[in-house]
């Protein structure tokens, strides 16, 4: 019987640390929400490119301020991302001879697969539609498999 | 007296009683007791204690470095206040701000000449610092705690650079924050390679925390310019005084206890050693065992004026050789920030360029992994190592002296061999380029050197049986890695990170 007094203190004591633990823990985590964004603010990154048949066959087309290369070929279009996917530099194409960063020397092949240097995936081929008013327009966030054209 | 008289009096030496309120001591002190009194009657010279060993204040044990990182600090933020007067912090206007303060505002470019020279000092000098202090073993215990906080300084004093260079909004600025948040993301490269990004995806969070979108523009540069201007330099006042307190509460300066010492001197005549004759444990005064303890002040001087000599002569070695740099060199504004062309090759400032070179090989590794050994390794020293034998003597005496040189040796070796293998004959994806990135991950030049200088470590540790040898070896491997790596970024690469011996021959467009 002595010793319940001096329990019951232990557990209020107790019990008021673990609250202020608890209060102070979700405080702290409720203000380290803020910095992460709820909206992402961005560019529209679907671009609309016009009359395809503006692009001749055989034709390369480097859309810089979208930074994308687009193709055309007998088989149709293909437009391929010039963000390195190592660390997000833009990629120079050259003829016939794929693409190379010139940040960490990661270098790509003509269908963008990795062929040398650090870069950890291809460069991602990105997906291509006909707006309803007739335009080539190419969404830059959206991916598709390698390989695959798009016939007007 | 008169009361006119009376008043005339007090009015005559009012300056007089406003300089002894202003210093309590009330003039230049005069006698050792006063010295003590204006030291610990002064909240600025009583984080200092009020007498110090001499030889802490030995320049060939300390360099200064301490004082000189302080000093750069205090330049930083009196130039960086200064600069934010003009400066804004907007993708449209940043880049103008600054073409403002090199050629219109008044004495503008200097200023931001000696904030960019002392931020390199700093940089300088935080990385002798923490050579000095490994070296002389000061981060035995009791001191195991402040080596731990001047790893965070490191850490903060790179962030800062870093921070820094990227207000300008220039092209270094814009590809050095995308070369940055990419880094953040790289942990990605880990998680699809295992296949398990979408639902576990830190690179994502990093890189949105970093950036505020996913695209870097007007969110970002606030967000590094909030941590630039406010969260990282309150961190590191913080942090420093931290510092400060722990070197006077572990015992001053790491020294030599071996070696006897003169007797203090206190007003003409020696104090004598005597052991304590209260038990000040008892007392619950002290616990355990505090340095100062048991001893009088055997070997000290009064702080001031000496340590206040030592002080000034730091600072003013600090502004002195800022001021010259910034006369002669001014500090780099690209041209502004395209985010259709990097340059190439694009390149970080130097201290950066080691990890450049890692990050060249694999973005995570490079980036992340690495970075954390080190940061693990170099944190764990003082709790591994904790023989109290050779604190504050250089490299703890000539095994070490041997020691540290056997490793400049090795590490120089191990790292030169390993780079001009790689530049000779690429990597793996060069012989097998179907394989899979998780091995490029796991093994890559930069994986390949921190297992050589472990194996190099352990080999000495075995031979010498000492943990210090064995620390004093994996550091300084390291220290060499670091500065053969810096220096291939920052020389030897050239356009598409190729290797040239010379930037003569860089290929011209």
């Amino acid at each position: 019987m002595h010793e319940k007094p001096s329990r019951r203190r232990d557990f209020l004591g107790l019990a008021a640390i673990w609250s202020s633990v608890l209060a102070t823990g979700t405080a702290v985590a409720g203000m380290l929400r803020l910095p992460k964004p709820a909206v992402l603010p961005g560019p529209l990154r679907v671009y609309k490119l016009g009359d395809p048949e503006q692009f001749a066959v055989g034709s390369v087309t480097r859309l810089e301020a979208a930074n994308f290369h687009l193709f055309r070929d007998e088989q149709g279009f293909h437009a391929i991302s010039s963000v390195c996917t190592h660390l997000g530099c833009i990629i120079a194409h050259t003829e016939n001879a794929g693409f190379a960063c010139p940040c960490h020397g990661s270098r790509f092949n003509e269908q963008g697969e990795v062929t040398g240097g650090p870069a950890p995936t291809g460069l991602p081929w990105l997906e291509i539609s006909l707006s309803p008013d007739g335009q080539l327009q190419v969404n830059a966030e959206g991916q598709v498999a390698r390989g695959s054209k798009f016939r007007v | 007296m008169t009361p006119t008289g009376e008043f005339v009096k007090n009015l005559k030496d009012t300056p007089k009683h406003v300089l002894g309120s202003m210093l309590r001591v009330g003039h230049a002190p005069q006698t050792d007791r006063e010295r003590s009194q204006s030291s610990f009657h002064n909240l600025f010279l009583h984080v200092q204690s009020v007498r110090t060993h001499r030889d802490s204040l030995r320049f060939n044990y300390t360099f200064g470095l301490g004082l000189i990182l302080t000093a750069s600090f205090i330049l930083l933020t009196v130039t960086g206040i200064l600069l934010m007067v003009y400066y804004k912090p907007s993708t449209e206007l940043a880049y103008q701000s600054l073409k403002d303060i090199h050629y219109v505002v008044p004495a503008g470019r200097f200023i931001r000449n000696i904030h960019r020279w002392c931020a390199h000092l700093m940089v300088v000098a935080v990385f002798l610092h923490m050579a000095r202090v490994f070296y002389t073993g000061s981060y035995k215990p009791p001191r195991e705690f402040n080596w731990l906080i001047g790893m965070g300084l490191l850490v903060l004093t790179l962030a800062l650079s870093f921070t820094g260079y990227l207000l300008p909004w220039d092209q270094l600025a814009y590809w050095a924050i995308t070369i940055g948040a990419n880094i953040a993301n790289s942990p990605r490269e880990v998680t699809d390679a295992i296949g398990i990004t979408s639902w576990f995806d830190p690179g994502k969070f990093q890189k949105q925390l970093l950036l505020g979108a996913n695209y870097v523009g007007e969110e970002s540069l606030i967000r590094f310019y909030v941590l630039h201007v406010a969260l990282l330099p309150l961190l590191t006042v913080a942090l420093m005084g931290v510092h400060f307190w722990r070197i006077r509460k572990d015992g001053g300066l790491s020294r030599n206890e071996g070696v006897p010492v003169k007797p203090a001197q206190i007003a003409g005549r020696d104090v004598k050693v005597f052991e304590p004759t209260k038990t000040y444990g008892l007392m619950a005064v002290v616990r355990g065992r505090t340095p100062v303890v048991g001893r009088a002040p055997e070997g000290t001087v009064p702080s001031w004026p000496n340590l206040l000599w030592a002080e000034m002569a730091a600072f003013f070695f600090t502004i002195a050789v800022t001021l010259v740099l910034s006369y002669f060199s001014d500090a780099p504004l690209k041209e502004l920030a395209n985010p259709m062309v990097p340059e190439n090759p694009a390149k970080a400032p130097w201290y950066f360029l080691g990890l450049q070179e890692l990050v060249s090989y694999s973005a995570f590794m490079g980036g992340v992994g690495i970075p954390s050994i080190v940061m693990l390794g170099l944190g764990l020293i003082p709790y591994l190592d904790r023989d109290p034998r050779g604190v504050g003597v250089w490299f703890g005496g000539p095994e070490g002296k041997k020691t540290f040189w056997t490793s400049t040796l090795f590490g120089l070796a191990s790292v030169l061999a390993l780079l001009t293998f790689t530049v000779n004959y690429g990597w793996l994806r060069a012989w097998f380029p179907t394989i899979p990135q998780m091995f490029i991950i796991a093994i890559n030049p930069g994986t390949v050197i921190v297992a050589l200088y472990v194996a190099w470590s352990l080999w000495v540790l075995n031979r010498s049986r000492s943990i210090r040898m064995s620390a004093i070896a994996l550091f300084t491997c390291f220290l060499a890695g670091f500065l053969v790596l810096t220096a291939m970024g920052s020389i030897f690469r050239g356009p598409n990170w190729h290797f040239y011996w010379w930037p003569s021959q860089w290929p011209t467009h």
